[in-house]
């Protein structure tokens, strides 16, 4: 099963390496990771997508909370959140098909960023089954080059990650 | 968890102006530090030149390892904080062994690396190494000291986290600039630790009165015990729990000690070496009580079979244990003794003679055995210490077969008697640890029992302690062979004795080479003689015996076998 874990950290050189460190130790897959700043400067978010059992993730975030530099932790499964991934997507596109690549792009509601003779780059951004749709969808054209942030999440409502946790 | 036992004056202090190293040296003694072990170099010059006229002691090891278990071993002595220091580059990963040692057994511990100067570093600069990059796996936390005006506050954080919760090992990498500056200003002294919640203090109440009536409902419980009972300093209320619900108890190699093993509920030790009788029990329990301890696989044996009958209650104070290797179905956070203390009132007196006469039924049938026929049987010199001592001697081991035969004949009373590498299994532990446990208690008896495998490793810090005027003692349990891969080799690899023939030089000529006096020991008829010379001597005494070359320990679980399924020694 997927998770979505959302955790903040402290804002230092290291802090990486300690999460990333203890997720090699004890020989976790990580999906995807990205770490990005928050509304206060002291933290981080690191929103790690990780695919196990229930049992394997409820260690993985004990092990994560016990990391002194990780300030909360948050499992996103199971709860009323938004979930997106941003995408960079270069199809090859020779004139006669653009608009046929461009009317998929509209209906998935994603972004022409840039044209060449031959290919055209998507910006895309929404749940990962969205975007794997999209890449199902014009992988017959030819995709040249593919970039994605991973997942990042937040839960719905007036209540924010701080408030989840158990003081 | 230990408390701090001298106030923090930090506050009142006048830090401006100071030297990084003046720093360092004044932060280590507010933080109650009066010993320190370890090794100078080039980076640590500042600091060494403070330490010079310093009221903390410093011990010269002759290895950055030795140093380390020392200050390992004084921690898990006195229950205080060790603290250790070396310089960069090679004096730093001489550390890791050391740290990693600690940090399986959740021992308090400081250590100090210098740096090269932080302009330096990540160019390959002489003797440098990523210090806080290797050791992060192997410590509780780390931390690199970038500007003079956190180093105050950096210690004092080490400190809190290395002594609090689940203790552990935590790193201190100062770069040499660091030291030499001079602070500008009053420093910021406070804590910044926003994501360090230890766990301790008391359990949730719920939980506790859920756990204690599995207990009274149980009709065959067994107490297993960790070394979490004797971090928490747990053992007296851990007793009386036992006593009055009259409950089995067994601990692991961590736990010796925190149950008088002469106590007729004491099952000894469980798992992979421990008693037929603990490990029957514990299969054969329909409630076990695990206190501070892991259910790690050379306690559990396959862990599909591992108690199949038992209710499983699992206090301890990392929750990230709990449902690690076994599913629990009541978990208690907290601290040890405050919990015990809390489901105390709650535990009904118990009979429970049916579980209590099938326990002696199988002490009686699985005793723990040896002949003492032929030549001397290490068994018999753990035996003999065991009683010449009145089981109240500060025993250090090295790790293998002579580890497992003094967990298993010393016969152990108090807390903190046994200082032995569990978790990582380090050998080359015992020299070392024997004389970092004596600088703590420098009025008890402490004996290192050794293998002549672990003793060759490390026993260069004879000379520490010799230098020191120490009373240590030293027990070679020599038989020609590293033991323990031996016995595995006998038993599972067709008797094909691979790299374990150990040829050993003379132990006693290179114990009076240190200056420490030193006997060889053959024939049982000297034993008990040599043994009381041992005790009886004022200095440092190496005590090389010589004994039977194929013992083996028994009873033995073979690895990946149920906790029950026990191949015996010849005699059961």
């Amino acid at each position: 099963m997927k998770h979505v874990i959302s955790a903040i950290v402290q804002n230092e050189s290291g802090v990486l390496a300690h999460v990333a460190g203890m997720f090699a130790a004890r020989g976790y897959n990580i999906d995807s990771l990205v770490v990005g700043r928050t509304e206060d400067e002291r933290f981080s978010r690191m929103t790690i997508v990780v695919i196990g059992d229930d049992r394997i993730l409820e260690q993985v975030r004990k092990q994560l909370e016990k990391l002194i530099t990780v300030v909360r932790v948050r499992d996103f499964l199971g709860a009323d959140c938004l979930l997106r991934d941003l995408m960079l997507i270069r199809v090859h596109a020779l004139p006669d098909k653009r608009t046929e690549i461009t009317s998929l792009v509209d209906l998935f509601r994603g972004r022409v960023v840039d044209v060449s003779k031959s290919s055209i780059m998507v910006e895309l951004a929404g749940t990962e089954e969205k975007l794997e749709a999209f890449i199902d969808l014009v992988r017959p054209y030819g995709i040249r080059e593919l970039a994605r942030t991973g997942v990042i999440a937040m839960q719905r409502g007036q209540t924010t990650t701080s408030d989840n946790e158990e003081k | 968890m230990t408390k701090k036992t001298k106030k923090d004056d930090t506050k009142a202090t006048n830090f401006s102006g100071m030297s990084g190293a003046k720093v360092f040296e004044k932060m280590l003694r507010d933080q109650g530090v009066e010993v320190l072990f370890g090794y100078p170099g080039g980076v640590l010059l500042p600091i060494f030149d403070e330490l010079h006229d310093s009221k903390i002691k410093f011990i010269l090891t002759r290895h950055e390892q030795g140093a380390c278990h020392m200050a390992d071993a004084y921690a898990r002595s006195t229950g205080k904080t060790g603290t250790v220091i070396a310089t960069s580059g090679p004096g730093a990963t001489n550390l890791i062994t050391g740290l990693a040692t600690a940090n399986m057994d959740s021992v308090p511990m400081v250590a100090i690396t210098g740096q090269v100067k932080s302009s330096l570093i990540g160019n390959d600069a002489f003797q440098e190494a990523d210090v806080t990059g290797i050791t992060r796996p192997v410590t509780k936390h780390n931390f690199l000291v970038k500007d003079v005006k956190d180093l105050g506050r950096i210690i004092k954080e080490a400190f809190y986290i290395a002594s609090s919760g689940r203790p552990g090992p935590v790193l201190v990498d100062i770069p040499v600039d660091a030291t030499t500056a001079l602070l500008d200003g009053e420093p910021d002294m406070e804590m910044a630790l926003p994501g360090y919640k230890p766990r301790g203090g008391k359990g949730n109440e719920r939980q506790i009165k859920l756990a204690a009536k599995a207990i009274n409902d149980a009709e065959r419980p067994v107490l297993y015990v960790g070394g979490g009972v004797i971090l928490s300093g747990a053992s007296d209320v851990l007793r009386e729990v036992a006593i009055k619900g009259n409950i089995p108890t067994t601990t692991t190699l961590m736990g010796l000690g925190a149950f008088d093993e002469s106590h007729p509920l004491s099952l000894k030790m469980l798992g992979m070496h421990g008693t037929a009788y603990a490990n029957h029990a514990v299969q054969a329990c329909d409630c076990l009580i695990s206190v501070g301890a892991r259910f790690e696989d050379r306690v559990t044996g396959d862990l599909t079979k591992f108690a199949p009958h038992a209710k499983i209650i699992h206090l301890d104070i990392d929750p990230a244990s709990i449902s690690k290797n076994v599913m629990v179905d009541i978990p208690l956070v907290g601290d040890a003794k405050c919990i015990l203390e809390q489901m105390l009132p709650h535990i009904k007196d118990g009979k429970r003679e049916a579980w209590i006469k099938q326990i002696d039924g199988w002490k009686k049938k699985f005793p723990l055995t040896y002949k003492a026929e032929g030549k001397i049987k290490p068994q018999e010199v753990c035996e003999m210490l065991g009683k010449l001592t009145d089981h109240d001697a500060i025993i250090a081991t090295g790790v293998g077969q002579h580890q497992m035969w003094t967990a298993q004949f010393y016969g152990w009373k108090k807390p903190r008697q046994i200082i032995t590498s569990g978790g990582l299994g380090t050998m080359g532990f015992g020299v070392p640890a024997a004389i970092g446990a004596q600088f703590g208690n420098p009025d008890k008896l402490v004996v290192d029992i050794d293998g002549d495998g672990s003793f060759s490793m490390t026993m260069v810090e004879i000379i520490t302690s010799v230098q020191n005027n120490l009373p240590t003692k030293f027990i070679v349990l020599d038989n020609d062979y590293l033991g323990m891969v031996r016995q595995w080799q006998q038993l599972f690899y067709n008797k094909r004795y691979s790299a374990t023939p150990h040829k050993c030089p003379d132990f006693t000529l290179i114990a009076k080479g240190f200056g420490a006096e030193a006997r060889t020991v053959t024939d049982r008829s000297e034993l008990e003689d040599a043994m009381k010379e041992m005790i009886n001597s004022k200095g440092t005494y190496v005590l090389h015996v010589r004994v039977e070359p194929e013992e083996n320990v028994f009873p033995m679980v073979a690895a990946g076998k149920a906790l029950d399924d026990m191949i015996h020694g010849e005699l059961i």
